[in-house]
């Protein structure tokens, strides 16, 4: 029995005491948007995938290649590698919500594999994304970070970079076709997948702040430092990896904006400001309304001449104001 | 108003939990402005003049509690509600067809506009457009004397 004394028994986990009311917020939001590849209608799509050239195919395939590859790392090394530097037992369940999620993620592009493409086509391009030196330099550069022995804070910039930025020269080709009224239930799955990475992102840079708020000043700013020359080194390759992509259906330019308005993000989800200027992140308003389709709106400030009409506000006195 | 003095931007009231985006933008809008307390325990901001709430967007999947708890209390007073003259709601595109749906389900219940709607800390064209927009609406007010 003596034994017993060097294993670790973790402490039943309590939610009713919380010692972050972010963790059960998060946790219930993860749950709700629990889905599986099954629940979409890929199949409608069969005849619109017909309707893309050969080469659209290949490009297509490739980009779903590639956007496998991060979720599989998300799923297998970043989430759990995360684990181990949670500060609250809660914070431990939500990663595995999350790597279960990424596991999902990762399997459901062969989900839209097997119901629009041959085999063959499929295991090209896996071949291919084993090879392509620019897909392998980001796993590099992130799983470097991931190793265990570094800075959990550094761990954590990592993975808000790869799931706020770098699946983004992927996903940017399912809302281009979505925005053409291609492939839209394709885009209805990615479209899950980008709002639970959406979660992830938020989730994760929330749990860097608080860490780093804890931090001397100068250890702050060193983290910020590393933050910026990651993303710098990121960049750089995914500028390459776009080009090699997209040169040949001419959207190279197009995608690189939508790296800078997502590296953008990436960086608020870690509390810094953006890097890009407006003059380079302003996306294709097609695109954005892909993002998020039924939610549009006409809004008083970017309208041109709408003049502003209150209503009487509605006088009620209910004590339980319901929405 | 009297003769010769500057239309006002309505006073700005809005909420942000503790990741602080909302807190961010508000920063960069550099006007003065009344924050609805994350804790219930805390008072609620006074309201004296009209004002436009600045909102983030927390929906589960179905788009259920999209306006923050604490939101819905500060607007539950009949007092406080009858002074907002319009809503900027906030939120992530990423979330799809929630994108920042607390600014249209509060401009219903309310009945005043959706005045913007930005992402996470906003951009720097988002902050500009609040800014001129926040005027152009005190100019707006004070013509018609609300
Ligand atoms: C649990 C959770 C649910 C969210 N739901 C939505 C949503 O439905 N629609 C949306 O546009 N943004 C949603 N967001 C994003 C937030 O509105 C966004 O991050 C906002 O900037 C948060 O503001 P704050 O940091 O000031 O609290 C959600 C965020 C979280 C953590
Ligand atoms: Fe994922
Ligand atoms: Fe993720």
């Amino acid at each position: 029995m003596k034994d017993m004394q060097d294993i670790r028994i973790p402490r039943a986990i309590n939610w009713n005491r919380l010692q972050d009311d972010k963790d059960l917020e998060v946790w219930n939001r993860l749950t709700v948007n629990f889905w599986l590849p099954e629940k979409v209608p890929l199949s409608n799509d069969i005849p619109s995938w017909a309707t893309l050239s050969a080469e659209e195919q290949q490009l297509t395939i490739r980009v779903f290649t590639g956007l496998t590859l991060l979720d599989t790392i998300q799923n297998t090394v970043g989430a759990p590698s995360l684990m181990p530097d949670a500060v609250t037992p809660h914070e431990e369940a939500v990663l595995t919500n999350i790597a279960f999620m990424e596991a999902v993620h990762a399997r459901s592009y062969s989900s839209i594999f097997s119901t629009l493409c041959s085999t063959k086509e499929v295991d090209e391009a896996f071949r291919w994304s084993e090879e392509n030196p620019h897909l392998q330099a980001k796993a590099k550069a992130i799983l470097e970070t991931y190793a265990p022995g570094n800075d959990p804070l550094k761990r954590k910039i990592a993975s808000v970079f790869l799931e706020s930025f770098l699946f983004y020269s992927g996903f940017y080709l399912p809302m281009y076709w979505s925005s053409r009224a291609k492939l839209t239930n394709t885009a209805d799955l990615i479209r899950l997948i980008i709002r639970d990475e959406a979660v992830h992102g938020y989730y994760i840079g929330y749990k860097f702040q608080r860490g780093k708020e804890r931090l001397p000043e100068g250890e702050q700013q060193a983290l910020k430092d590393y933050a910026f020359s990651l993303l710098f080194e990121l960049y750089g390759i995914e500028c390459q990896y776009t080009e090699e992509l997209y040169d040949g259906i001419g959207l190279s330019e197009e995608v690189k904006t939508f790296l800078h308005y997502n590296a953008n993000k990436a960086l608020q989800n870690l509390g810094f400001e953006a890097l890009f200027p407006p003059e380079v992140s302003e996306v294709n308003p097609a695109i954005l309304a892909a993002l998020s389709p039924d939610s549009e709106n006409h809004d008083f400030f970017s309208g041109s001449g709408s003049s502003y009409v209150i209503g009487k506000a509605v006088a009620t006195e209910d004590e339980d104001w319901d929405f | 108003m009297p003769e010769g003095s500057q239309p006002r931007v309505p006073d700005i009231v809005f909420y942000s939990s503790r990741s602080e985006n909302t807190l961010r933008f508000v920063g960069g809008l550099g006007l003065p402005a009344a924050r609805i307390p994350i804790s219930p325990k805390d008072a609620m901001p006074a309201i004296a003049r009209p004002y436009v709430l600045i909102c983030p967007t927390y929906a589960d999947g179905m788009g259920q509690g999209a306006v923050p708890k604490q939101v819905i209390r500060f607007l539950n007073a009949p007092t406080r509600r009858a002074r907002i003259v319009g809503v900027i709601a906030s939120g992530n595109r990423n979330f799809g067809a929630t994108y920042a749906l607390a600014g249209r389900i509060i401009a219903t219940k309310c009945n005043v506009p959706l005045l913007y709607r930005f992402e996470l800390a906003g951009t720097p064209t988002d902050i500009a457009r609040t800014r001129a927009g926040l005027e152009t609406l005190g100019r707006e007010l004070c013509s018609t004397e609300i």
